[in-house]
């Protein structure tokens, strides 16, 4: 006796009302891209770049109290080659920044940074020579979480925008490959043979207007040192 | 009776026997609570800390900075920075401090390397925040700042939000990382 196979056919383009593909029972349909992105947004490979005490709010998150495993998040990794979600927590100094972006340029594509509490996306309250005023002026931040330090809840509710982040936008094939990191390799070239730069950059020009700046010109700080 | 509480530490005879063998106008001394603090100019710096070390038994526990620029009631006349060494003695438990002024355009003094080993990271901290040269230090290097770091933060007339060093990195963008 003849068994008729369960399913359905998949529709057709416009005009034609069957495809003439036939989907068999269970089968979804989706998009790969789709697909790609549920598979990474529920298995983010956390990089903790914890500075200061808001590391210590990042480890709670980590424990089972609040449990970042029920995000897919748990996999907190110290070797930058293994991670595709950084989190900065904590106060950057100048002598940091040079690493921070050393760690974000060897973490692979695709990657995601995560700014976590108000030290790392402003300086905080450390208005000083030494603390950098913001950590997204110089790597890309996908999500800022604000505090000093930030609820639990609210890293876990960031690693959800995260999630919702991934899942819309990436794509499977969009992965340049090679070309990308030839182009990287002349940044990276451009960056350490370049001269030194004034001090004070463009959009901090202003600074200035409380008088904190002294007469005697801006000082020139050398790029390759602590690269 | 008194009612002054001030704890002696260096008691007075251990002062005057340094002051007998070192001589008068090597040092002066003034002291508030129970600190006192030999003034000492940097030329008799080391042969005062010799001294002190190989016939009084002190040992070095801090050094440290001071800029005293705008400072209230100071004169114009006095050393714009400071260095003290805090000395303590391990048996007697004696303490003293050394003073030591300098001022621009040169603060220069003697390293005390030579004579306290453990100077030397404590010299080049105030090295690094102040810009004093210790002359004949072994490594003056900044140990704080990044080496490309050209002023010294904690001098009085350097603004608190720096001059810009903080905000001069590249910017590492989506399309470059
Ligand atoms: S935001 Fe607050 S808790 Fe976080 S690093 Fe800064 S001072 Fe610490």
């Amino acid at each position: 006796m003849a068994v008729t196979p369960k399913g359905f056919e998949l529709p057709g383009k416009s005009g034609k009302s069957s495809s003439g593909v036939f989907a068999p029972e269970g089968t979804i349909v989706t998009s790969l891209d789709a697909v790609v992105n549920w598979c990474r947004k529920n298995s983010l490979w956390p990089m903790p770049f914890a500075t200061a005490c808001c590391g210590i709010e990042l480890m709670a998150v980590g424990s089972s109290r609040f449990d970042i495993a029920r995000f897919g998040a748990e996999v907190m990794r110290f070797s930058p080659r293994q991670c595709d979600l950084m989190i900065v927590a904590g106060r950057v100094v100048m002598k940091m920044m040079p690493v921070l972006q050393r760690i974000w340029l060897q973490m692979p594509e695709p990657k995601y940074a995560i700014s976590m509490g108000a030290c790392a996306s402003t300086g905080g309250i450390f208005d000083t020579y030494a603390v950098v005023q913001g950590v997204d002026r110089f790597i890309p931040i996908d999500v800022y979480i604000p505090g000093c330090p930030p609820r639990p809840e609210s890293i876990l509710r960031a690693v959800m925008d995260m999630q919702s982040k991934v899942q819309k936008g990436g794509s499977a094939l969009g992965n340049q490959g090679l070309p990308e990191l030839r182009q990287m390799e002349e940044q990276l070239i451009q960056i350490r043979t370049r001269a030194g730069l004034p001090g004070v950059a463009t959009e901090r020009a202003d600074e200035s207007r409380f008088g904190y700046r002294l007469p005697g010109g801006e000082s020139l700080v050398g790029r390759t040192e602590t690269r | 009776m008194t009612t002054k509480q001030t704890s002696k530490p260096l008691p007075d005879a251990t002062l005057a026997r340094i002051r007998k063998r070192c001589g008068e106008g090597v040092f002066s001394v003034s002291s508030h609570l129970d600190n006192l603090r030999l003034y000492v100019p940097g030329s008799k710096l080391v042969e005062l800390a010799t001294i002190l070390r190989d016939e009084f038994g002190f040992h070095l526990t801090e050094l440290g900075g001071a800029d005293y620029l705008g400072y209230p009631g100071r004169s114009p006349a006095s050393h714009r920075f400071e260095v003290h060494y805090v000395l303590l003695n391990y048996d007697t438990a004696e303490r003293l401090i050394l003073k030591s002024g300098v001022s621009d355009p040169d603060p220069t003094l003697p390293t005390l390397v030579p004579v306290w080993l453990g100077a030397g990271w404590m010299e080049r901290e105030v090295f690094d925040m102040y810009g004093i040269v210790f002359q004949g230090h072994p490594d003056l290097r900044r140990i704080l700042m990044p080496e490309e770091f050209q002023s010294f933060p904690l001098r009085k007339d350097y603004p608190l939000r720096g001059r810009g060093e903080r905000h001069n990195f590249e910017r590492v963008t989506r399309e470059d990382s």
